[in-house]
C-alpha cells in the first residue's frame, strides 16, 4: 500500500520537476514550484521523515513562492518606472 | 513493486538533477534560472532520503513508540533539514541580486547581461 | 545557443553515465545498514532524554553545524538588506506619506479571517518551537510558521499595523538575540568546564516539554532568530514595493 503510494508520488515528482523547468513565465513557475514542494513534502512524509516534511512545507510551499512573488513585484515596479522615464 | 522501488529514487534524483541543469543552461530569465536551481537542490534531498530509508521502519521519533523499534536514519534527515534552510537563504539572496541586476541593467536575460560592461 | 545545447548534451551524457555507475554501487533503497543511525536511535533517548532523535542530532550531537546554518540565515538576511536598501537616499521624503496610507481591504471576511488566523498561527508556531525535542518540529519549522503571523496581519490590515507589530528595531534585536543567544548557550558548556555546546543543563523526563537540557533553549533561540529573519526579509521586500505605490 505504502509502496504503491511511494511509486505514484515519485512519478508525480519527476513530472512536476520537469514541468517546473519547462514553464517559462516566472509567475506561473512560482505556483508550479509550490506544488512541487508540496509533492516533495508528501514524499518525505511517506518515507518516515516528519521533521523534514514540516521544514519542506514551511520553506518550499510558503516562504519560497512568497519571496519569488515579492521579487517579481519589485521587478514589475522597476519596469514601470523605466518606461515612465523613457516616455518622458 | 518493491523491486522497482529499490532503484526508482536514485533514478528520480538523477532525472531532477539533469532537468535542473538543462533549465539553468537554457534559461532566458534570471528568476526562471533561480527556480531551476531550487529544483537542482531538491534532487539532493531525494537522494539523501533514499539512502537513509529502511523498508518497514518507523520515523526516528520515540515519543509514542517503544525504544528498539527499527527506525530510519536520523543523521541523514538532519542533513536534509540544514539543506532545506540553506536552499531558502540562497534563493532569497539570489532573488535580491536579480532585482538589483534588473534595476541597474534593465534586463533579466542572461544572454544580454554578458555583453553589458560593469 | 546551438553550441551551448550541444555542449550541455555532451556534459549531461557524461554526468548521467557517471551518476549511473555510482548509483549501481549504492545499496537498494529500503536496505539501510549504516552504523551511525542505529547507534543514535538506540542511545539518544537515554543519553539526552530527547524523544525526537533528529532534533537531538541537529542541536546536540551536531550542534556546531546548526550554529553555522543559523549564521548562514543571518548573513543572508544581512545581504538582502544591504542589496535592496541602497536606493533609500533619493525618494524617501516624498513617498513616505503615500507609503503609510495603504488602505485596509474592504471585505469584512478578510479581516475576520485574519483575526482568527493570527492567534492560531502564533500558538502553533510557539508550540512547534518549544516541543522541538519531543515531537517533529523544532526551531526552524516553528520559526517559519511564527513568521507568517505578521504576514497575515499585513495582508488583512494596513502596512501601518504590520509596522507596529513588527517594527524594524524589534526584528533586528530579536534576530541578534537569537543568533547571539546560541553562542551564549554554547559558552555555558565552556564555563562549566566541558566542551563548547555540550549539554550541561539538567535533563528532564523524556517526553515532557521541559526536558533535554540545552536543546530546549537552543530551539527557542533558533526559532526567534528564524522568525525575526523572515519577518525582516518580508519587511524589506514590502517596504520597497510599497514605496513606489502612489
Amino acid at each position: 500500500m505504502i509502496g504503491a503510494l511511494q511509486f505514484l508520488l515519485f512519478i508525480l515528482l519527476a513530472l512536476a520537476g520537469m514541468q517546473v523547468v519547462r514553464t517559462r513565465e516566472p509567475l506561473a513557475q512560482s505556483i508550479a514550484v509550490s506544488f512541487y514542494g508540496l509533492v516533495l513534502s508528501l514524499l518525505f512524509f511517506l518515507h518516515q521523515a516528519p521533521d523534514v516534511a514540516l521544514s519542506q512545507i514551511a520553506v518550499g510551499a510558503v516562504a519560497l513562492p512568497l519571496m519569488i512573488l515579492l521579487a517579481l513585484a519589485k521587478i514589475r515596479r522597476a519596469r514601470q518606472e523605466r518606461e515612465a522615464e523613457q516616455n518622458r | 513493486m518493491s523491486s522497482i522501488l529499490a532503484w526508482l529514487p536514485y533514478a528520480v534524483a538523477g532525472w531532477l538533477l539533469l532537468w535542473g541543469l538543462y533549465g539553468i543552461v537554457k534559461s532566458r530569465n534570471l528568476v526562471h534560472l533561480i527556480i531551476c536551481l531550487v529544483i537542482l537542490q531538491s534532487s539532493t534531498y531525494v537522494l539523501l532520503l533514499a539512502i537513509g530509508y529502511k523498508a518497514g521502519a518507523v520515523a526516528p521519533v520515540f515519543a509514542d513508540m517503544p525504544l528498539g523499534t527499527p527506525a530510519v536514519d536520523p543523521v541523514v534527515q538532519a542533513l536534509m533539514l540544514t539543506d532545506i534552510v540553506v536552499e531558502a537563504t540562497v534563493a532569497a539572496l539570489l532573488l535580491a541580486l536579480a532585482v538589483q541586476v534588473y534595476q541597474r541593467a534593465g534586463s533579466l536575460d542572461p544572454r544580454e547581461l554578458v555583453r553589458l560592461e560593469g | 545557443m546551438r553550441l551551448r545545447l550541444v555542449l550541455f548534451a555532451a556534459g549531461a551524457l557524461g554526468l548521467g553515465a557517471a551518476y549511473f555507475a555510482a548509483a549501481r554501487g549504492l545499496p537498494p533503497v529500503g536496505g539501510y545498514s549504516g552504523a551511525y543511525g542505529e547507534v543514535l536511535n538506540a542511545v539518544s533517548v537515554g543519553e539526552r532524554h530527547a524523544t525526537d532523535v533528529v532534533s537531538a542530532v541537529n542541536f546536540d550531537y551536531r550542534g556546531l553545524d546548526t550554529l553555522g546554518e543559523e549564521f548562514i540565515l543571518f548573513a543572508s538576511v544581512l545581504g538582502v538588506a544591504t542589496i535592496l536598501r541602497k536606493q533609500q537616499g533619493d525618494e524617501e521624503d516624498r513617498d513616505e506619506p503615500a507609503w503609510q496610507a495603504r488602505q485596509a481591504p474592504d471585505s469584512d471576511a478578510v479581516r475576520v479571517l485574519g483575526v482568527w488566523l493570527v492567534p492560531l498561527t502564533v500558538s502553533f508556531g510557539l508550540y512547534m518551537i518549544s516541543h522541538g525535542a519531543v515531537s517533529p518540529g523544532g526551531g526552524f519549522q516553528g520559526g517559519v510558521v511564527l513568521a507568517t503571523a505578521p504576514l497575515v496581519i499585513y495582508l488583512c490590515a494596513t502596512a501601518k499595523t504590520f509596522l507596529r507589530i513588527a517594527p524594524p528595531w524589534l526584528t533586528k534585536a530579536a534576530e541578534a538575540i537569537g543568533a547571539g543567544g546560541y553562542v551564549v548557550i554554547g559558552c555555558l558548556g565552556v564555563l562549566a568546564g566541558k566542551q563548547f555546546l555540550e549539554n550541561v543543563l539538567p535533563l528532564g523526563t523524556p517526553g515532557a516539554a521541559w526536558s533535554s537540557g540545552t536543546i530546549l533553549f537552543l530551539n527557542l533561540t533558533v526559532g526567534i532568530a528564524v522568525a525575526a529573519g523572515f519577518v525582516e526579509l518580508l519587511a524589506i521586500f514590502i517596504e520597497e514595493v510599497l514605496r513606489r505605490e502612489t
